[in-house]
């Protein structure tokens, strides 16, 4: 049978998107309540030091300050995001480790007021040696960041083996050994973070932030301010922009929510564009060794990966970053056998963290680039090469991954022909180039931060006499447009208008638990929510239509605002009165629906990193121009298809597309977080370069369905897969254009005038890392690949029914 | 210090006393309510505090109040006549050129500009008026089609 739907597939507006373009929608930091007072936060000026003393006691005295607070006014106990880096201080009490580590907070009657006030706090501290690389770092384990972790300085390290290796390599006829860098990068979403905390006179707390995640805030402000979760409410504000960089609880919000409860005012703290760069949480540094062993047909036979992490000052989401750096390699292509070294290690830099595409871009930067090395040794196209090495579908990778469909071949296809690849490649004339570089991600992390039995995301659906449909649910909306893709969906379940319906979304009083927007998760968890919730309002609403019309309720269907029988139209009511009549048999309609992701998590330790309920997939061809005089790389066009499982709305699907292309091409040509003497060298969104509508060219997007069975309508996600591919690309194009490989990233001109000077010297033309950091990985914990292996029959998926 | 200033904000003229430090972004925002014009850097980098003063778009993070006094000032809440959106809005809407939509503003009030100076720009036209707004979402592809949609419209044509 084929689908119907009426809203699945339709280029709709948002629902949010009229309160966009007024300016109506209510940011954090647009938030105002009677008798507000204002924060700020004191923050380290040195990298790493010791506090001997704390002196509020100017400050205090200064006229309009309401309240002051060190960290010893906060209970003592260390927080962090995961549960194994619990490292966190909001206001650190014996030790900073980065420039902007917050040490004191001040609220006032406005901010000027409490900005002076933060200068009137007298710190003293002893300067410590400042651990600045991944080298100095693991050079240095007398010089201690953190008393935890696998190793002076080594915050995790983790060893995998799915097979042999090395007799894959033994039987290979071509074996690689590639280094690659990728530095670090920030999101820069373009809304500071802020938060508005109200800690009423009944002692309970409600923080308005600019979060990603509420649920985990909420969690963890329980945990901080050492009070009852249940007296906490937390309602993310509409987020001007995340990419992974609102994923963390903050000091901020700690500190407002205690200077709430002693000034018995509402406090707002809103970061300025300088901190942001510091609270950062962004993409690590990596540096990488890859090999990779090939038949001469192209096929790899095995691989090793090889990754170090500079993880900066905290733990962070780092332990995870860690594991997703060996993750994914292996989904896209046939891997039989393979083995993942990876290190994370503790910096007096800002903590990194997630950014779109979280520790997986650093790798397929790598691998993509490498699979290019390959190709021209043995003679062979890229596109093809890729091709003849594509996973199938409905199986294991070597690490235990479960892959169900997989659109790449069909992107391939796509993307060589709309580019023109096959008269193009080798044929363009000095200068200009061309690349491919294929990528997979995740639809959704598999397991939880905190593994419990509990639904990872909850949505409740409810309709009344009003015929009017309310969603409410925990995921928040970052502009990708998560409380649209609900009233899209319950819309097409309930065969009504998505403007017939309101979206309450993120609210951890009024809304089911939704663990929050990360891992490309919303659209398939609390999208397979939906429509559980909605199916069981429709159900009862057919059950009271059914017994009006005196018809079988399996006869009826919902379209057109309409409950009537399928194959009499004329008999049926409207989708008000079918409701008026469900509510008359059932009493008040609402209804949940909860998700959980199958559980498909390898039998191993970190096992639980990778595992999705289906991957999207993505090819990208980038041409380029690269100017031999300046070193100027100039992407001219972009194509790239991406295997969506099926656009629930294509616009929305482009629009993430597009942003990913752009924000990959932002990191491979001009982005990157660089410090001096601990100190970051470019806190500013001038210095830190980041495309504009002048540097971003035409993008030329093709979407493919794959129709995932684990998807809502058959969805994969679309907000962070795309940005992979573009980066390998243009590495790929310039050499292409010029024949000089940059292996490290940003591909920044001063470095392709390195590699065209080396060619003129005769030299290989290759400017990338000539070594690696001394480190002994732990053996290897070596578990039976899963190669080929078919996916099991019967994943088990919680409250499916 | 206070001062006193006078303002004409989408039309209505507006009298208040306010710091003399403060910008006018800050002033529009925290005096007037006017929170749809936002701040991303308060430095003059991104453009998202874009608003017009006669017309010309100006960073509101980098003007003070008693610079624009006698002049118009034009917010995005302005853009809308009697609850009729602009068209740059309601393409902005259509074809989704607003994702975060925290950019948005600045981008509405400096596309409008250009369109009353080029009504027929061409792409790069539209891509050098944006030059100076940032947006992290979209990757600029849907703005610059929402421009020329609206500009199209706002000449009686229609969508092909």
């Amino acid at each position: 049978m084929t689908k119907r739907f009426s809203v699945i597939g339709q280029s709709l507006p948002k629902i949010d998107a009229w309160a966009k373009v007024t300016g109506e929608t209510k940011y954090a930091d647009d938030l105002t309540l009677p008798r507000m007072a204002y924060g700020k936060l004191l923050r380290s000026p040195h990298p790493h030091a010791r506090i001997v003393r704390i002196d509020t006691t100017r400050a205090v005295a200064l006229p309009g300050v309401h309240a002051v607070i060190t960290g010893h006014d906060l209970p003592r106990v260390k927080f962090g995001i995961l549960p194994v880096s619990q490292d966190e201080e909001a206001l650190c009490t014996d030790k900073v480790r980065m420039v902007g580590d917050p040490v004191a907070a001040v609220a006032a009657v406005d901010e000027e007021t409490a900005e002076r006030a933060t200068e009137l706090i007298e710190v003293e501290y002893v300067p410590l040696p400042a651990l600045m690389s991944i080298e100095d770092a693991l050079k240095h384990p007398e010089v201690r960041i953190h008393e935890y972790g696998d190793g002076p300085n080594v915050h995790k390290a983790v060893a995998l083996q799915f097979g042999d290796v090395d007799a894959a390599f033994a039987e290979s006829d071509l074996v690689r050994e590639d280094v690659f860098f990728f530095e670090g990068n920030t999101h820069l979403p373009l809304e500071q973070h802020a938060a508005v905390a109200h800690w009423g006179p009944d002692g309970k707390l409600t923080l308005w932030s600019s979060t990603q995640t509420p649920h985990y805030v909420h969690r963890l402000l329980g945990k901080i301010l050492d009070m009852p979760q249940a007296h906490i409410r937390v309602i993310a504000a509409p987020v001007g922009g995340g990419f992974g960089g609102k994923l963390d609880p903050f000091a901020h919000e700690i500190a407002a929510c205690k200077l709430s409860q002693l000034t018995g005012r509402p406090v707002k703290i809103a970061l300025t564009r300088e901190e942001v760069f510091y609270v950062h949480r962004g993409r690590h540094p990596v540096l990488m060794w890859v090999k990779t062993g090939f038949r001469k047909d192209g096929a790899i036979t095995g691989m090793h990966f090889r990754t170090w992490l500079d993880g900066g000052a905290y733990g962070s989401y780092g332990v995870a970053s860690t594991f997703y750096t060996g993750a994914l390699q292996t989904v896209t292509y046939k891997v039989p056998v393979y083995k993942f070294e990876g290190a994370r290690i503790f910096t007096n830099k800002p903590p990194c963290g997630p950014k779109r595409g979280h520790g997986t871009p650093q790798p397929r930067f790598a691998l993509e680039c490498q699979l290019d090395k390959a190709a021209e040794q043995l003679g062979l196209d890229p596109a093809d090469m890729r091709r003849r090495n594509l996973a199938d579908p409905f199986t294991k990778t070597a690490n235990h991954l479960t892959v169900t469909t997989i659109g790449l071949g069909e992107c391939i296809d796509r993307v060589v022909e709309a580019s023109g690849w096959p008269r193009k490649w080798n044929a363009l004339p000095r200068g200009k180039g061309i690349g491919i570089a294929c990528s997979s991600y995740l639809t959704g992390a598999g397991t939880a931060v905190y593994w419990n039995d509990m639904p990872h995301s909850g949505v409740v659906v409810r309709a009344d006499r009003s015929g009017g449909v309310s969603i409410l649910c925990g995921a928040t909306d970052i502009g990708q447009g998560s409380d649209s893709v609900l009233a899209y969906l319950v819309a097409e379940v309930l065969g009504i208008e998505p403007k017939d319906i309101r979206v309450h979304a993120a609210d951890t009083d009024l809304t089911p638990v939704d663990l929050g927007s990360y891992s490309s998760r919303v659209t398939l968890m609390a999208g397979n929510a939906a429509i559980q919730a909605a199916e069981r309002l429709r159900g009862r609403i057919f059950e009271a239509v059914a017994r009006k019309l005196e018809v079988d309720a399996s006869r009826l269907v919902a379209r057109d605002r309409r409950v009537f029988v399928a194959d009499d139209e004329e008999q049926g009511v409207s989708f008000q009165d079918a409701v008026a009549l469900g509510e008359s048999l059932h009493g008040v309609l609402a209804f949940p629906g909860s998700y959980a992701p199958p559980k498909r998590a390898g039998k191993y330790k970190g096992g639980g990193v990778g595992p999705s309920p289906c991957y999207s997939y993505s090819a990208c061809v980038v041409e380029v121009d690269v100017d031999e005089e300046t070193g100027d790389v100039k992407p001219t066009e972009v194509w790239i298809a991406h295997d969506i499982g099926r656009a629930l709305n294509p616009l929305l699907v482009e629009g993430q597309v597009e942003g990913s292309v752009y924000m990959g091409l932002g990191e491979v040509l001009m982005e990157e977080q660089v410090f001096r003497k601990g100190v970051h060298k470019i806190p500013s969104m001038l210095e830190y370069k980041s495309p504009t509508t002048l540097e971003t060219p035409e993008i030329h997007t093709i979407l493919v369905e794959t129709d995932d069975p684990d998807g809502p309508f058959g969805a994969k996600e679309a907000g962070q897969g795309p940005l992979l591919p573009v980066i390998p690309a243009v590495a790929n194009a310039v050499w292409s254009a010029v024949g000089v490989r940059v292996d490290e990233i940003p591909i920044t001109p001063d470095k392709v005038l390195k590699g065209l000077e080396l060619r003129r010297q005769g030299k290989t033309p290759r400017v990338g890392p000539e070594r690696l950091p001394l480190f002994t990985f732990p053996a290897p914990r070596a578990v039976e690949s899963a190669f080929g292996h078919p996916a099991d029959d019967i994943a088990v998926r919680p409250f499916a029914s | 210090m206070q001062l006193r200033v006078a303002l004409t904000v989408n039309g209505e003229r507006r009298e208040l006393i306010t710091a003399t430090h403060k910008t006018l972004l800050e002033v529009l925002r925290e005096d007037l309510d006017l929170t749809g014009t936002k701040h991303g850097c308060e430095l003059g980098e991104c453009g998202t505090c874009t608003v017009l003063v006669d017309g010309e778009p100006t960073l509101s993070c980098l003007a003070l109040p008693v610079e624009c006094q006698g002049r118009r000032i034009e917010t995005v809440e302005g853009m809308a006549e009697n609850g009729r959106l602009h068209p740059l809005q309601q393409a902005f809407a259509e074809l989704g050129a607003a994702q975060c939509g925290y950019c948005t503003p600045g981008i509405l009030l400096t596309a409008k500009a250009l369109l009353a100076e080029t009504p027929v720009p061409t792409r790069d036209e539209i891509r050098h008026a944006l030059a100076g707004n940032l947006c992290r979402c979209t990757g600029y592809t849907k703005i610059l089609d929402a421009v020329e949609l609206a500009a199209l419209r706002m000449r009686g044509g229609t969508r092909p």
